[in-house]
């Protein structure tokens, strides 16, 4: 039995110069067979094991991660978490997800920092303006919250942003969410691993699927760095790797795996209590509790897995920035990374059952996957235990590149792809 | 960000481009007959592949020409430019 994070388990780790606090989770030597394993231990991969074995009652499980666990794109985000997406089955994924987010530290016994300071994304033309304003009652329709804001409320909201009408993208507008917000990524990752753990799931860490076994059309197992692992069920969350591990199976997805890239500056002290994005010029940014900037910036448009962009895109989104914000003019960033994100045509993701029996691809979030981690895996491990979606991600599926039932949300969600 | 020498033009910065996608896909002889799963994959299902792709690209800033260019995704690195209509190299 694990022992409970608390403010006495603290006090009491003090008291020993915090040397002797337990393991957070084991490092397992993968069993000869399980009755599912994921295939990717980011944050989506490593909720769904934990709702798996949370949920299904399915304990005999593992997690396979060819790196260590949250070293992609869960510690490689920006780490917004919002739900004002346009359409209602979007909407219905990703305000799942919120509902979740809000008692995730309660419920992980573990602190992801979630904290609902509101998103806001602006509007710099009008059409932005239509488009924001057809959005908000959207999404006030799905019960999401939503309020549209002129320029003097988006300034009284955040002071520091440049609303003067000569700059060349003014602000002529935004949406706000209140209960969107952000929260600390890597926790998100520690704290579904640790919980998972300790309801008996195996995570094995450096363990790279080399390949996919299958008879006919039902998989056998997958071949691993450490060996062969035989199962009934595979749940691949690879992220922008998707297509690398469909290939093994003899499967084509309709992903385009690109380099997307962030960056921090150095910390200051409180300047933006909130979070800011902007469409149409791409810049968002937010400020971490250590005090970072953390600014988003966009995809290159080549296929790309070498974790790296091109530096004009950076530097676009940095204009953009300095538009927006003047007071940021002598700021240095610290560090600038990419992270691979895998795109689908229609900008949904894909949470779907294959041709294959008992192979299930959990993919295609693209940008923002970040926000959506407790929901796809809750719901992801919904469809793993009964090979039936949930009727929140049944839109999700892999068959709507064929019926033409797309969920088409660039653009649409608010969100710069 | 790299280099890319446009068969046309010389070699240029790689923001004067602008990138098209995997190659050699043919359209469909005729599209009427098609299935719809037929016209998912010719429309949606990409390789993605990891290590040396064969992909358009089209120098956008330039002389506007588009090419093929067989290129390693895993680093980058630019193995062969070849013009619209040759076929991809084999090495």
């Amino acid at each position: 039995m694990r022992n409970k994070y608390s403010i006495f388990s603290l006090f009491k780790n003090a008291l020993s110069y915090h040397e002797n606090w337990q393991r957070a989770w084991k490092d397992p030597a993968p069993k000869k067979e399980y009755d599912a394993v994921i295939v990717g231990g980011g944050g989506h991969g490593l909720a769904t094991a934990y709702y798996l074995a949370k949920k299904h009652n399915m304990q005999n499980i593992a997690v396979v991660e060819k790196g260590w666990i949250g070293g992609g794109n869960t510690g490689r985000n920006t780490t917004i978490i919002r739900s004002n997406y346009l359409w209602d089955a979007s909407a219905g994924l990703y305000d799942h997800a919120l509902k979740i987010w809000e008692g995730l530290s309660q419920e992980l016994n573990y602190n992801v920092m979630f904290s609902q300071r509101g998103v806001m994304n602006l509007a710099h033309n009008l059409q932005d303006v239509r488009d924001l304003k057809r959005r908000t009652h959207a999404n006030r329709l799905n019960g999401i919250d939503a309020v549209y804001l002129n320029t003097e409320e988006v300034k009284k909201f955040c002071p520091i942003i440049n609303t003067s009408q000569d700059i060349r993208y003014p602000v002529l507008g935004g949406t706000l969410q209140r209960r969107a917000g952000t929260a600390r990524h890597d926790a998100v990752a520690w704290g579904y691993a640790r919980g998972a753990d300790e309801m008996g799931v195996d995570i094995i860490q450096n363990c790279e699927v080399k390949a996919i076994k299958r008879s006919g059309d039902t998989v056998e197992g997958i071949e691993t760095t450490k060996g062969f692992i035989k199962t009934k069920k595979i749940g691949v969350v690879a992220a922008g790797h998707s297509s690398v591990v469909a290939k093994m199976a003899g499967l084509k997805l309709p992903l385009e795996s690109k380099p997307l890239q962030a960056l921090v500056s150095e910390p200051v002290k409180p300047i933006i209590d909130t979070v800011v994005m902007s469409n149409a010029v791409h810049a968002y940014v937010s400020q971490s509790d250590k005090g970072e900037l953390v600014i988003g910036a966009g995809t290159d448009d080549y296929i790309s897995y070498s974790q790296k962009g091109s530096h004009q895109i950076v530097e676009g989104t940095l204009n953009a920035i300095l538009e927006l914000y003047p007071i940021f003019s002598r700021m240095r960033m610290l560090r600038q990374w990419g992270g691979i994100v895998d795109i689908c045509p229609d900008a949904s993701p894909i949470l779907s059952k294959t041709s294959i029996k008992g192979l299930y691809f959990n993919c295609g979030w693209g940008t923002g996957g970040f926000k959506a981690t407790p929901g796809s895996g809750d719901l992801f491990a919904h469809t793993i235990a009964n090979d039936e979606p949930h009727k929140l991600n049944a839109a999700f599926n892999l068959n709507r590149f064929v019926s033409g039932d797309l969920v088409d949300e660039h653009g649409a969600a608010a969100v710069a792809h | 960000m790299f280099l890319i020498n446009c068969p046309y033009c010389g070699e240029r910065d790689q923001q004067e481009f602008k990138a098209g996608g995997e190659a050699h896909i043919e359209r469909p002889k005729q599209p009427t007959e098609l299935s719809d799963d037929e016209w998912a994959e010719y429309l949606f299902m990409r390789k993605n592949i990891k290590g040396v792709q064969f992909e358009r690209w089209n120098h956008a800033h330039g002389c506007r020409k588009w090419f093929n260019m067989a290129r390693d995704t895993s680093n980058d690195e630019i193995k062969a430019i070849y013009k619209m209509g040759e076929k991809p190299p084999t090495q």
